[in-house]
């Protein structure tokens, strides 16, 4: 993954000696073709690379089909026919962890701001403010995610509280963005220190108040910054969605074990993994794109 | 400077003193600057010109002594900070403009956050003062594309844009590479001529002389001579100063 296009290169466009300071300095080149330009990839040098991959994954494959377990294997967690009847089932469960992460982010992105915020806070007078918010980032990073759903899965509902919702997801949801909001939080709390104490010290000397300098100068920057460690603990509490299954949730991996139990077979978990490969990687690419496309349009079209 | 001076000194440092833990910067600094005067802050690295505007600025909190300024003591406790700030303008040696915003959003970022200026009339003010500066084409440029003239020639008008009664002015050309050390003299003499109150910690002796209506030299955490420019350049009172400026002639900057 890139992430140097989140560090933007303090004074990187310093006038060069020689360089008419009314012209724009010209694009520093293509970095990666300097890297790479020693083996710049002939003809040849794609053939081999070709080559040497096809027999290494065809070696393995042999290996692993010609094994004394593969045909139980295969009957097992590679049925054709189970896979082309699980897949439509599993994938309309799904939408249950969809929702549930979904909701779960919207939250995540808004606790966690706060509580960084919270934590950064400087002065005596907001000590209590600060404690407050390191006792939760220790407490919920110190649990184990599947306690905390479990906890409070079963343990509000039976409660039976007035005016609390009853449903384990709404449990789980409140679960999961506790937990991933301490994580975020963290996150957040990295980026809002990586940028430099004098871009306040900036902000503050045209009058701008404390709040107003966090809002306009360093959250957008700290914000940038985080995307894809962001990105990390998302795809994370994507994953985790499917520990609602604990509260006998039917989800993805709830349908999964229906179906697996009744056909004696482990395709559905199978299909259920594809699943979730095919909704996390896009959005590792989706970052990627993001964050190199903001890191163009703010230093101009160099390439890295 | 005497027939300049107005009823009410723009500012007036009182008895300033200044710690970092055991490192004493200032140690009672007294100086009154009238309106329209423009002046030169000399010195030794180290010797406490940055911390001086820092502390003007209320960048820093002060240890001792009390900062006067348009006759409200700045330095009292209690004070509105964020009001005081705005008519004080300040800029650093590093620019330190606001990389994700626009040359132009950098400059009206104040005036509609802080002043509640409409953004129209934030926005055609900022292009003016762009206009002035010869950087009206650099209006949707973001700052990593300007050379480093013309990043700190915003980070001057982005406190212009704030309309300041004073500027402060630390060290602003001294992170820049030679040949690009003019455009940005030349802004500040600008301002000279329109009349700004300035206050100005330079390396810069040539450009001190020209433009200062009085030259302050640091030592030691106090101003140890102060004066005319002519006088301070050409016939110095005490032996500290003659030191520094023979080092500053041998160095080749002057």
């Amino acid at each position: 993954m890139k992430v140097a296009g989140g560090v933007p290169g303090l004074g990187s466009s310093r006038g060069v000696p020689g360089v008419d300071p009314e012209q724009p300095l010209p694009p520093p080149g293509n970095r990666r073709s300097r890297i790479l330009s020693v083996g710049e990839p002939g003809a040849r040098s794609v053939w081999v690379a070709v080559a040497s991959t096809l027999v290494f994954f065809g070696v393995a494959a042999v290996l692993i089909v010609r094994s004394p377990g593969w045909a139980s294997i295969k009957a097992t967690f590679f049925d054709r026919e189970v896979f082309a009847d699980s897949l439509p089932k599993i994938v309309g469960q799904f939408s249950t962890n969809v929702f549930i992460f979904l909701v779960a982010e919207a939250f995540v992105l808004i606790v966690a701001l706060v509580l960084a915020v919270l934590r950064s806070l400087s002065g005596p007078v907001f000590a209590p403010l600060r404690l407050l918010a390191i006792g939760y980032t220790d407490l919920f990073r110190g649990i184990p995610t599947i306690l905390v759903i479990s906890l409070l899965g079963f343990g509000m509902p039976a409660l039976q509280l007035q005016g609390f919702p009853k449903s384990e997801i709404f449990w789980a949801i409140v679960a999961l963005v506790l937990v991933y909001s301490a994580y975020v939080a963290e996150v957040y709390r990295a980026g809002i220190e990586s940028v430099h104490p004098s871009q306040t010290a900036a902000a503050r000397s045209l009058g701008l108040s404390r709040l107003q300098s966090m809002r306009h100068v360093v959250l957008p920057q700290a914000v940038r910054r985080v995307i894809p460690p962001l990105l990390n603990d998302f795809i994370g509490l994507q994953k985790d969605s499917a520990l609602v299954a604990f509260l006998g949730v039917i989800e993805g991996l709830q349908q999964a074990n229906i179906i697996s139990q009744a056909t004696f077979d482990f395709t559905p978990y199978v299909s259920l993994a594809i699943v979730y490969l095919v909704i996390t990687i896009p959005q590792t690419r989706f970052v990627d794109w993001l964050v190199e496309r903001d890191r163009r349009q703010r230093q101009g079209g160099t390439q890295l | 400077m005497s027939e300049h001076i107005a009823e009410r000194p723009a500012i007036v440092i009182d008895g300033l003193h200044k710690s970092f833990g055991n490192l004493r910067v200032l140690r009672g600094v007294d100086l009154e600057v009238a309106d329209h005067e423009v002046i030169c802050l000399i010195g030794a690295s180290g010797s406490g010109k940055s911390t001086l505007l820092r502390c003007v600025n209320l960048l820093e909190p002060i240890d001792a002594g009390r900062i006067v300024v348009e006759g409200e003591e700045i330095t009292a406790r209690g004070v509105d900070v964020d009001a005081i700030r705005r008519h004080i303008g300040i800029v650093f040696q590093s620019f330190n403009l606001f990389p994700h915003m626009t040359v132009l959003r950098n400059i009206t970022l104040a005036p509609i956050k802080v002043e509640g200026t409409p953004a129209s009339r934030a926005e055609a003010e900022a292009r003016e003062l762009l206009d002035r500066f010869g950087l009206a084409e650099k209006a949707d440029e973001y700052p990593d594309r300007l050379s480093g003239g013309q990043q700190q020639r915003v980070a001057i008008m982005r406190a212009l844009a704030m309309k300041p009664d004073i500027m402060l002015l630390d060290e602003v050309t001294s992170a820049l590479d030679p040949e690009l050390v003019a455009e940005v003299l030349d802004v500040i003499r600008e301002l000279a001529v329109a009349g700004m109150t300035m206050l100005i910690a330079t390396h810069e002796m040539g450009f001190a002389r020209d433009i200062a209506t009085r030259v302050c030299f640091l030592d030691d955490g106090v101003i140890a001579e102060q004066g005319p420019p002519e006088r301070i350049f050409g016939d110095p009172e005490h032996e500290r100063t003659r030191q520094f400026l023979a080092r500053i002639v041998a160095a080749g900057r002057m």
